[in-house]
């Protein structure tokens, strides 16, 4: 057994194989972040730190006559979401029901992409994690009211991008209010607004629930680094007559290599 | 399986399949462990039926024999898709093996070294782990 103590839950085989499903249903389509930045891992629970191959010089050494510095890393954060399943739910799944009520289960997933794409895009102080979005040097481009111009604020991004050195194809996390507008618009002439963004970036195009805004950042690799240790993971906390206490959970850090490579849309 | 011998030998070899304490192991790796153990033993079955078959005369003796053998043809083919399907790793290794023209060898080890650094690329789950297997999702728009 692991530290998920999912052997100590009253539930199934089965039980556990629609949870793990559901879960991983829900979270794949919200995961933004891991669609268009480099992924390393997963390098399990005991993984605390990523080492950034930097040093500080101490004021203090033991003795006289000797300097010191210190290593640096980064330690990985941990994001936690408890729900509750009704442990009759549960019971109708074995008997095979297929429209159990797991929607306590879609909110977590929902709350921990949310909060793993926020990490990434927007930073996160108290998780150690500096943002694509904060990283970067270049100028944030109002995207305004006008979803027809969208176009040209996705080309003078990919322009800066250009300039800068940093070639493509690069990508673009859409925060759910500006991807609803981009899939309801149509320009004039009726060509949609997706597909011309999509030919502007020449790579992919995410929803990005936690995103504010839009990004578009460069896919050449090399530039964003999401390390993960304990993947994405269902772990069993305690039950009751009624209900079982579950939690998603993974660890992982995030850092900017290039601090050029991206440009936000504000 | 329907081959005496072997049900006799299953008899004596108690829960051998297991090198870890049962209890300790998780309801999937028993199953895992079960099924790895029968394609063992339907391996064996087809071994002997060959052996039985390469010295027996008899025509229609034969015909039982090979008829019998089909059977432990199917069963090791079944228990062996079962694994595939629980192991993705060993499923891929497997897809550039099987069933292909050419050397052997040179596709094992082709399958191999590409499946494993795929697997690593896609960050899949550490092995023994009982994460969602999530990893990356690039190229997954």
């Amino acid at each position: 057994m692991n530290h998920l103590l999912r052997e100590h839950a009253p539930i199934t085989d089965r039980g556990w194989a629609v949870i793990d499903e559901e879960a991983r249903g829900r979270l794949t389509p919200a995961l933004a972040a891991r669609k268009l930045v480099d992924f390393a891992g997963p390098y399990g629970w005991e993984h605390s730190a990523t080492n950034l191959g930097r040093a500080r010089v101490l004021a203090d050494a033991p003795a006289e006559g000797v300097t010191a510095e210190q290593r640096r890393v980064l330690a990985l954060a941990e994001l936690y979401v408890p729900f509750s399943l009704a442990r009759s739910e549960l019971r109708d799944v074995d008997r095979g029901a297929e429209d159990a009520d797991l929607g306590a289960l879609d909110e977590a997933a929902r709350r921990i992409a949310t909060a793993e794409n926020r990490a990434v895009f927007h930073g996160w102080r108290d998780g150690g994690i500096t943002g694509i979005a904060e990283a970067s040097v270049h100028d944030a481009i109002p995207l305004g009211e006008d979803c027809e111009r969208y176009p040209r604020h996705v080309a003078r991004a990919v322009q800066a991008l250009l300039s800068a050195g940093v070639g493509g194809p690069y990508g673009l996390a859409l925060g759910p209010e500006v991807y609803t507008h981009v899939l309801e618009t149509t320009e004039h002439g009726g060509y949609p607004l997706f597909d011309h963004l999509r030919e502007i970036i020449g790579g992919p195009l995410v929803w990005a629930p936690g995103v504010q805004g839009a990004v578009v950042l460069s896919q050449r690799g090399g530039d964003f680094l999401l390390e993960v240790g304990e993947d994405l993971s269902v772990g069993y906390d305690r039950h009751d007559a009624g209900a079982v206490e579950l939690y998603l959970l993974e660890s992982f850090t995030f850092r900017v290599a290039t601090n050029d490579a991206a440009v936000a849309l504000t | 399986m329907t081959f005496s011998g072997v049900l006799c030998h299953d008899a004596g070899m108690g829960f051998d399949q297991y090198h870890e304490p049962p209890e300790e192991l998780p309801d999937g790796t028993r199953t895992f462990a079960r099924l790895c153990a029968s394609l063992t033993e339907e391996a064996e079955a087809i071994g002997w039926y060959e052996q039985r078959l390469a010295v027996e005369p008899e025509r229609e003796a034969r015909a039982i024999m090979r008829d019998a053998q089909g059977e432990e043809f199917k069963h090791f083919s079944m228990n062996l898709e079962f694994l595939l399907r629980r192991t993705p790793l060993w499923r891929e290794i497997a897809q550039g093996i099987l069933f292909q023209e050419g050397d052997i060898v040179e596709h094992g080890e082709e399958s191999e070294e590409e499946a494993t650094e795929g697997a690593a690329e896609r960050g899949s789950a550490v092995h023994g782990s009982t994460s969602l297997g999530i990893g990356s999702l690039r190229g997954a728009e």
